[in-house]
């Protein structure tokens, strides 16, 4: 098997909190190349963002524990590596866009005296060639007038110029991967694809592997080559962008998928999946799925389903795949 | 649905004044956030309002509840112009008219049992529900919003976001009420907890006859529910009209823009969808443009936009749709027309 650029290998994560261990991620597996991008889309609690920090190595811990799994990148385990070799990578080799750019910029230094900060400690910069690279990496992104707008501060931006320079941030050392978590969530929608069309841009040109997290099944359709489904710390269903929307195989896609709204067509009520997202501390025992399933049988609640291959790079975590059919 | 109208809103205006000074203040201009919108409310119609952040589409739900005072315009409600009606006469009328709001995280008093949040309209309107008939009527209406009615006792941190905003839609059909402004119910919610409030709200209209103003940014979601579609920016409406003619035949450039850049939800053929990118953001709203508020990110904007604003004028044939723009075109932007000499996508933004 060829080597991926980055690959999650059977990853387990709790959080020990006072009310008991929540497991947040239940061996989560996927793999990315470079030049690729990955959507990883679920709902809230869904585990997401927290296999995200764990690769970049800024969960909380405690309360977090990873008890299991690896993450490879170039064929090494980050999880295995001292400290001190991490954080020559993070940032570096794999940085990460939030979602609230307001509260992940420091709000006492411009923001060039940010993007400057990245050229200094990881390249040994001085503070002037750092502020040059800083004004450089603006206009890469597109903020107008670049040269004047290095001495602001973050909060005399837009939302959407702050999302910006957080680009800029991630992207000032050539990251071969690049985590994007919601990163157009909190922006309005001419904006968000403003945004959208600069990171499939920035990508392009340099070949970064991304690794998208969201909510948004029509982001992700309109970016992604590959998207994993994530439900209460699984991947339930992976699969390449066309397949999935086409022939989802786990009901929990196809449920999603039915529940959105288009703006392309007034439609009929939608399909709405019943029920509530389990409790982390709680999971339902056998699939999780189970309590919100229509297709639920007696086995769904004693056995957990493996993911099996059930077409070419499609993998569905689910009993009744074959009953799973979109009309 | 009737083409009565059961509510109309006619120019109004709210300007919240900019101020300098503490002891001797004075104003130094304004911020426009609703500067002159008018339209009819039909019997039993939803009433989708769009828009993007500071388009005034909150205030102008504050102001329909008259939770501000408008600055000038009036808002008639059967026979009534609420605007100018007194506290005493205002309180009695405001019982046929309730909100719900976004966020069901603040919207509900953590210190109250959720029998007491959905009671409260009945401290206030004591005639609606004998007292001692009330918690069976808080009961029904939890029932009612899919809640289990034994959970009276309970306190709202105890349910999940989508059952909170369940608890403020009971709340807001205390009173049984004639119309529900609804300003971004279902957007703090997951797409499959938004799926079930949003069918709730259509089961309810038809259940209790209900009108609604449904305020939202997401464009999918209000097409979904709503029977006419108005679109704001910068404190004006651009454009009203049925829901199939705006999303269908929208002709003002900023509904083309928006609607452009809604994604949807279906890779296939993305490769040839084609986007109007605008140029920059929002200017502000205490220093407008002039003439039509949208020229200058407009593609089509010549001299005579920065010199006359165009009215809000009925267009088409389908009737009932009306757009402000002095150079109106009906294209189908979400079936992919592009409209000529739009933007490019690699265009640099301006600010």
């Amino acid at each position: 098997m060829t080597e991926h650029l980055l690959e999650v290998d059977d990853l387990f994560v709790e959080f020990r909190t006072r009310d008991g261990v929540a497991a947040a991620i239940n061996g989560v597996s996927y793999s990315l190349d470079a030049g690729q991008t990955l959507a990883v889309l679920g709902e809230s609690g869904s585990g997401k963002s927290v296999t995200a920090q764990t690769i970049m190595g800024i969960l909380d811990m405690p309360p977090g524990f990873i008890t299991g799994g690896r993450i490879l990148y170039k064929g090494k385990d980050l999880l295995k590596m001292p400290e001190s070799e991490r954080q020559k990578i993070r940032g570096a080799e794999i940085s990460m866009i939030f979602q609230d750019s307001l509260s992940a910029l420091n709000p006492v230094f411009t923001v060039g005296d940010q993007i400057a900060e990245m050229f200094q400690v990881h390249r040994g910069m001085s503070k002037k060639e750092g502020m040059a690279r800083a004004v450089d990496l603006m206009e890469q992104v597109r903020i107008p007038a670049a040269k004047e707008r290095v001495k602001d501060y973050p909060h005399q931006f837009s939302g959407g110029m702050r999302q910006r320079i957080m680009i800029a941030m991630a992207i000032s050392l050539d990251p071969k991967v690049l985590i994007a978590d919601e990163p157009t969530t909190a922006l309005d929608v001419t904006v968000q694809a403003q945004i959208m069309e600069l990171l499939q841009d920035l990508q392009r040109e340099r070949n970064m592997g991304m690794i998208l997290i969201t909510h948004d099944l029509g982001v992700v359709a309109g970016v992604a080559d590959k998207i994993a489904v994530m439900y209460a710390g699984r991947i339930v269903e992976s699969a390449d962008v066309l397949e999935l929307y086409g022939k989802p195989r786990h009901p929990y896609t196809q449920g999603l998928l039915d529940s959105m709204p288009r703006v392309d067509s007034k439609g009929e009520e939608l399909y709405a999946i019943k029920g509530l997202p389990p409790s982390l501390l709680r999971l339902p025992p056998g699939c999780n799925f189970n309590p919100r399933c229509p297709y639920k049988q007696d086995l769904c609640l004693q056995e957990v389903p493996q993911s099996v291959e059930v077409a070419p790079h499609h993998m569905s975590a689910c009993h009744f795949w074959q009953e799973v059919a979109r009309d | 649905m009737t083409d009565e109208p059961i509510l109309q809103v006619k120019d109004v205006v709210k300007h919240y004044p900019l101020t300098r000074g503490i002891v001797f203040k004075k104003q130094i201009g304004a911020v426009r956030a609703v500067d002159g919108v008018s339209f009819d409310l039909r019997k039993g119609e939803t009433l989708g309002i769009v828009g993007e952040s500071g388009c005034g589409k909150s205030t102008l739900a504050r102001l329909i509840m008259r939770l501000e005072d408008p600055t000038s315009g009036e808002i008639w409600f059967e026979g009534e112009d609420m605007a100018h009606l007194g506290a005493g006469a205002m309180r009695a009328k405001r019982r046929h008219i309730q909100i719900v709001l976004q966020d069901p995280y603040t919207s509900l008093n953590p210190r109250m049992t959720v029998g007491d949040i959905v009671g409260e309209p009945f401290d206030i309107h004591s005639s609606v529900v004998p007292k001692g008939d009330r918690k069976k009527a808080v009961q029904e209406l939890l029932e009612v919003v899919g809640l289990n009615p034994e959970h009276i006792s309970r306190y709202p941190h105890q349910f999940s976001g989508g059952q909170r905003q369940r608890i403020g839609i009971a709340r807001g059909l205390a009173l049984r009420p004639k119309v529900i402004v609804c300003d971004e119910p279902v957007s703090a919610l997951d797409v499959s907890v938004q799926a079930q409030v949003i069918n709730l709200f259509e089961n309810l209209q038809d259940e209790f006859d209900l009108t609604y103003i449904f305020i939202a940014h997401d464009l999918s979601v209000v097409r979904h529910i709503s029977d006419r579609v108005g679109v704001m920016y910068l404190g004006k409406l651009v454009e009203i009209g049925d829901e199939s003619s705006i999303y269908e035949h929208p002709t003002h450039p900023y509904t083309q823009a928006l609607l452009s850049a809604v994604p949807v939800p279906d890779p296939v053929g993305r490769e040839d969808r084609r986007r109007i990118v605008l140029q920059g953001d929002v200017p502000s709203p205490a220093n407008p443009p002039s003439g039509c508020r949208f020229r200058t990110r407009c593609w089509k904007a010549q001299e005579i936009c920065a010199q006359q604003e165009p009215p809000l004028v009925q267009i088409g044939t389908r009737g009932g749709q009306y757009s402000a723009c002095h150079f109106p075109q009906d294209l189908d932007i979400v079936a992919n027309e592009v409209p000529t000499g739009a933007l490019d996508l690699s265009q640099m933004p301006e600010e």
